[in-house]
């Protein structure tokens, strides 16, 4: 199919409204053709600006009540009084689901929210003429390059005897906060590690298994208060060797 | 037993719906009685409500319907075709790499200024990730609709972006 054909449907296919052959095919195209992955990137750049800025407004927390509360009043209006009976336990555990249930959905969006970043991060990298600054499949050349450039310090593994190769690194922020981006090749695949400081709540959430995300594996972990994460389209228990060889670096 | 209580259904919704009202109606307490009143019409409404039907995109109906016969919902109604055909005529050339400079603030303002449908249909695709299914349902418009009415919004968002970048000074 040519790239016109597809561009009409880079918009259902970055809102994952394309059937999934479909869908499949062209994520195959994006992978021979710049011109339409550069497309498809913009889009992808542009939802997330939109889904960020609007997010805006909080409701306060009175009104928060005060809506529960009229909820509360008129269900109890309709009640026989042997409600009231059941009504206390029940209200507790009511609140506390909701409760458990908010915090589940908020830590889901949060580490969608970190996840698409990062995994932006990494295709936009690999897009670009130059994806990385320090070109160099030396860790003594790579790891050095970082000092000064941010606020910490890591290890990197020896490749020797593994079928990976570092390619080399850049520095990079996410939430505004500087990291290590370094580039790993496996076969012909490229894998992304990210390096920040961890900042406890922002990435509680993150799982420490391998997720599949928009068909990219992630893996997440802190060591040493530095928060890792492996973002590849290669399968998940590559992520996961990669992942265990740095964590036993650190 | 019901499956599910109203309250069980209705209070996670509550920041998502809250988000949307004031973006609909630009004003925290007009927002407020928007929000109030929805949940007041959906708890009288639940027992017409199927279980098994998309209830988020039930109760964002509810809310949308009571903005736009509020006072200030009649005014934004008036869609602004001809915005939409000046847009859709004049593509601009990609500037992907301005755009991706955009700061949240200006994003926001771009938002803020395109027409009224343009925004609410790209805060329930993006905001709320909605299906095209959920927001056909919302918008009480055809799949079709959906879609064209998404791409005309997301070209609009992008050239007034792009007019905001270049006039600066909260662009760059």
């Amino acid at each position: 199919m040519a790239c016109d054909a597809w561009q009409e449907k880079l918009d259902a296919y970055v809102d994952g409204e394309l059937p999934s052959s479909d869908a499949a095919t062209l994520a195959r195209h994006l992978r021979e053709c710049a011109a339409c992955a550069a497309e498809a990137l913009d889009r992808v750049q542009m939802k997330r600006a939109v889904a960020m800025a609007g997010k805006r407004y909080e409701p306060s927390a009175q009104f928060r009540e005060k809506v529960r509360q009229s909820l509360g009043k008129s269900r109890r209006r309709e009640g026989a009084w042997v409600w009231r009976i059941v009504a206390l336990p029940a209200t507790l555990v009511l609140v506390l689901s909701l409760a458990v249930g908010l915090y589940v959905d908020h830590e889901k969006t949060q580490r969608h929210r970190v996840y698409s970043e990062l995994t932006d991060l990494h295709v936009a990298t690999l897009a670009s003429a130059s994806p990385v600054d320090v070109i160099s499949t030396d860790r003594h050349t790579v790891k050095p390059w970082f000092q000064g450039k941010i606020p910490f310090s890591f290890n990197l593994p020896e490749l020797q005897g593994t079928d990976f190769t570092l390619v080399g690194g850049r520095v990079t922020y996410l939430a505004q906060s500087p990291g290590a981006h370094l580039i790993y090749r496996l076969r012909q695949h490229e894998i992304s590690v990210f390096i920040f400081q961890d900042r406890g709540d922002e990435t509680a959430a993150l799982a420490s298994s391998p997720i599949s995300m928009l068909s990219f594996n992630v893996e997440s972990w802190t060591k040493n208060g530095l928060r890792y994460f492996v973002v590849g389209d290669v399968g998940a228990q590559d992520v996961e060797s990669l992942s265990k060889l740095l964590r036993d670096a650190g | 037993m019901p499956a599910a209580t109203f309250e069980e259904l209705a209070l996670p919704l509550f920041d998502q719906l809250y988000n949307f009202a004031h973006w609909l109606a630009q004003d925290a307490t007009e927002a407020e009685d928007l929000v109030q009143e929805t949940y007041t019409k959906a708890l009288r409404g639940f027992s017409s409500f199927e279980i098994g039907t998309n209830f988020r995109a039930w109760m964002f109906r509810i809310l949308r319907n009571t903005f736009l016969t509020s006072r200030s919902g009649l005014k934004s109604t008036a869609f602004d075709q001809e915005e939409a055909e000046a847009v859709a005529s004049s593509q601009p050339t990609p500037e992907a790499m301005l755009i991706q400079q955009a700061d949240r603030e200006t994003v926001r303002q771009a938002l803020t200024e395109v027409a009224a449908p343009f925004r609410e249909i790209l805060l329930l695709c993006e905001v709320e990730e909605m299906s095209y299914e959920e927001i056909a349902q919302v918008l009480a418009i055809p799949m079709g609709t959906v879609m064209s009415r998404l791409y005309r919004a997301r070209k609009a968002l992008r050239s007034r972006l792009l007019e905001k970048i270049k006039e600066g000074p909260n662009g760059l």
